[in-house]
């Protein structure tokens, strides 16, 4: 990978432990187990390497080695030449919150089972033995082991949602968690109390059941997030933050970025990210400029043209002299645009929070209503029974399956995704996903491809693209090689000479043959203007020939254009020139199009179309597409996305189709209905149980059965996706 | 019934070994990588083949 290699040479950070050296590294194209054994078998091959070991599931490689800690950039290097790309990798940065939370989880959720499972075989016994001869001493003891189990794994695993609900309440507002939590105790409390005096309304099982299904939920859901957020960190790694600065007397040093000031001279390699605004100081090149602008055809660039942070240098070479840093970038202004944009989505209130803030209340006062009932009217009961009748309100009320109803759908759904290449970032995304019925499409790189190839031109002699392609073999410009694409099998010619920003000049049986813009092939033919990127080539007729390059659809754009527009109300957004996107929007087949729209536009589309009671999804791909990403109402980018729209997605796609829409809105859809169910029935069985509790009636082995059995059914029903975001229309062989 | 005073510590014990040979099978990374692992019994044996590389 000749582009890489320009990348200048970043040292990660190395420990050094008794001579042998360890860092991590996020590895970059790992696509099967292949690459893996692949990379192990080639690093190990070297006598120094102690040990290579790439971990799948998260794409790293922790790489031992003795000797010089400075060869990790050697490792790097050949990583590169094998295709990957490596990044060091902060390991304090990922490995913090999210991963130890993961184990904290984990540890309670076996303790908990272990409780449960040895207080459930007691439980049962004591069942057994009512309808049997067991001897009082008998019970006492089982009742005394469940207590023993039971008591500490409780108070061990319990504190996730102990700590959760004392921080909500310590805040004056309520969750789903202090319910639970009031639940969980009360229901250990007065437990104890009846073993103490001897009685048989003993619900340890149920408490610890209860915590053992909520930590299952819980962990669950955590993990899908999990994993996509750390994809999601993992592709953010992948930035360049170290620059190439040219020093006053002609060196290359690595600066970081921030040491970068106004005046500074800095080298962009080919194929490298332009890291801050400024004007080109040496050297010709095209910069790719589509994640800024949306512009498909790569724009030529001299000495003195102004050239922007976050673009794309894909020719040659470049020295720039740095104009504005950091903050003062427009890149960084888009940022800002994005970050005001992005306030009103935090507001957003799932629905399982505002039905926690009405069952919280409800629960506690019938809770109260049974207490007063019993104890003063109408049943005139002593204090300590009607206390008892309260608590096995407090307890059935618990709202276990409440609580999984909807981290099941969610993991179900996150599941089915995910292996379809479709990362969720956003917890709330789903439920906001099912909302939309208007979609808003950027065009490069999003409905199309984001690189030019060659229009098929039945005018055009195959031998002349075939002598075009001979020669663009020689050059690294993007159209050169797509005409090399086109033409893949074309002999090269020798001795080409590369003027940059002009064109390719070769002699060929003593005539001169000439590639590029017009102005060099063929300055005397007539200016064409229709949106296209062109080159000329010169010298195998009598008349110079016109080769366009065009930004192609996606292949599955027209059909999923197609389907979407069914259900949905589609518009294309590009920031290209109207006469491309007029031309893009007729072939795919979307009516409402507008081009040349700036981001903040781009946004002002999108808060119109809010206002007027639309709900939005944004897909899109460029920095330009950053805002209107966060400023919708959901939103979703290809994983090949700008660093900065995929922060701002909600959902991340792989892969070359767009079939990923269409297939998270049904899924997104789907899991609505089926967290509308779920929370159907965890109500339905508290309706019916509850007033059997306020009556009095209810027991430890009811209690337990009805737990069980409701928070059972709520998974079960998330299983059942069904074929949402299966579909096959997208796959090509079915439409 | 006196059969349950070494009925249930037994029980509790083996139980108990189970939940240490999880917290030891976490703490020693078993869970880290399950799809790589998954996919490594499929490699073939570290025989170097020259050539075989890449």
């Amino acid at each position: 990978m000749s582009i890489a290699s320009d990348l200048p040479r970043v040292v990660p950070p190395v420990d050094t432990k008794a001579g042998v050296n360890s860092t991590m590294l996020a590895i970059d194209g790992i696509h099967c187990a292949a690459c893996v054994q692949r990379i192990e078998r080639t690093l190990a091959q070297d006598p120094d390497v102690v040990s290579a070991r790439v971990n799948f599931t998260t794409r790293r490689l922790a790489l031992a080695w003795r000797g010089s800690p400075a060869r990790a950039a050697d490792y790097i290097e050949r990583l590169d030449d094998m295709g990957f790309t490596a990044r060091p990798f902060d390991v304090g940065v990922l490995n913090s919150a999210d991963a130890s939370n993961d184990r904290k989880l984990l540890r309670a959720m076996a303790v908990a089972g272990f409780a449960a499972g040895n207080v459930m075989w007691l439980a049962i016994s004591v069942w057994a033995g009512v309808f049997a001869d067991m001897g009082p001493a008998t019970k006492a003891l089982m009742q005394w082991m469940q207590a023993l189990i039971a008591l500490p794994a409780i108070a061990y695993s319990g504190m996730t949602f102990f700590t959760a609900a004392w921080n909500a309440v310590r805040r004056g507002h309520v969750n789903m968690d202090v319910p639970i939590s009031i639940g969980i105790i009360l229901a250990a409390a007065m437990s104890v109390v009846q073993t103490v005096i001897g009685a048989d309304d003993v619900y340890y099982d149920a408490a610890i059941s209860l915590v053992f299904l909520l930590l299952v939920g819980r962990y669950l859901d955590q993990r899908a997030r999990g994993r996509a957020r750390e994809a999601a960190a993992h592709l953010l790694s992948l930035a360049v933050t170290e620059v190439t600065r040219l020093t006053d007397d002609g060196r290359a040093e690595l600066v970081a970025i921030e040491a970068v000031r106004p005046g500074d001279h800095l080298l962009v390699a080919a194929g490298g990210r332009l890291p801050v605004d400024g004007v080109v100081f040496a050297g010709r090149s095209a910069i790719d400029t589509s994640t800024l602008t949306g512009e498909s055809v790569p724009a030529t660039v001299g000495v003195g043209d102004q050239v922007f942070a976050g673009t794309i240098n894909t020719g040659n070479p470049l020295t720039i002299e740095a104009r504005a840093i950091g903050g003062d970038t427009v890149l960084a202004e888009i940022v800002r645009c994005m970050e005001a944009a992005e306030q009103g989505r935090a507001r957003y209130v799932v629905l399982a929070d505002r039905l926690a803030r009405l069952y919280a209340p409800v629960v506690h006062s019938l809770a109260a209503i049974t207490f007063v009932g019993w104890w003063l009217w109408p049943m005139s009961a002593p204090w300590t029974e009607a206390l008892l009748h309260a608590v096995a309100v407090l307890i059935i009320t618990c709202p276990c399956a409440l609580a999984i109803a909807v981290p099941a759908v969610q993991v179900a759904s996150s599941g089915r995704l995910f292996r379809r290449g479709i990362l969720l970032k956003n917890a709330t995304a789903l439920e906001r996903l099912a909302t939309v019925n208007t979609i808003i499409f950027d065009k490069t790189g999003t409905l199309t491809e984001g690189r030019p190839e060659l229009v098929e031109n039945k005018a055009l002699p195959g031998a002349a693209l075939d002598l075009a392609s001979g020669l663009a073999a020689a050059s690294r410009h993007p159209l050169a090689q797509a005409l090399r694409r086109a033409r893949p099998d074309a002999p090269t010619l020798a001795g080409v000479i590369e003027f940059p920003g002009d064109g390719l000049e070769a002699t060929l049986d003593g005539r001169m043959i000439r590639l590029g813009r017009r102005g060099f092939a063929a300055p005397e033919a007539a200016e064409f203007d229709d949106g296209d990127g062109e080159m000329w080539l010169a010298g195998f007729g009598p008349a110079p020939l016109r080769l366009a390059f065009r930004d192609r659809a996606r292949v599955d754009a027209a059909r999923v254009v197609a389907e979407l527009s069914k259900r949905y109300r589609l518009v294309l957004l590009s920031g290209d020139r109207p006469a491309a996107v007029a031309q893009l929007a007729e072939s795919v087949g979307i009516p409402e199009w507008r081009a040349a729209q700036r981001p903040a536009e781009k946004v002002a589309v999108i808060e119109a179309l809010k206002a007027e009671g639309a709900r939005v999804l944004m897909v899109g791909d460029g920095i330009n597409d950053a805002p209107s990403l966060a400023a919708a109402d959901a939103s979703m980018a290809p994983s090949a996305a700008a660093d900065i729209s995929r922060t701002a997605a909600d959902v991340l796609f792989q892969g070359a189709g767009l079939s990923a829409v269409p297939a998270t809105l049904s899924v997104a859809r789907r899991s609505q209905i089926l967290v509308r169910e779920n929370l159907g029935i965890s109500l339905l069985y508290n309706v019916t149980l509850v007033p059997l509790a306020v009556l009095g009636m209810v027991t430890p082995l009811l209690a337990a059965v009805a737990m069980s059995v409701s928070s059972l059914t709520v998974i079960l029903n998330a299983l059942r996706l069904g074929r949402a975001g299966r579909e096959d229309f997208n796959r090509g062989d079915a439409a | 019934m006196t059969i349950m005073i070494y009925l249930l510590p037994i029980a509790l014990l083996l139980g108990l070994g189970g939940l240490a040979a999880f917290f030891w099978a976490m703490k020693s990374g078993q869970f880290d990588d399950l799809e790589g692992d998954a996919q490594r019994i499929l490699f073939d044996d570290e025989d170097q083949v020259p050539g075989r590389q890449g």
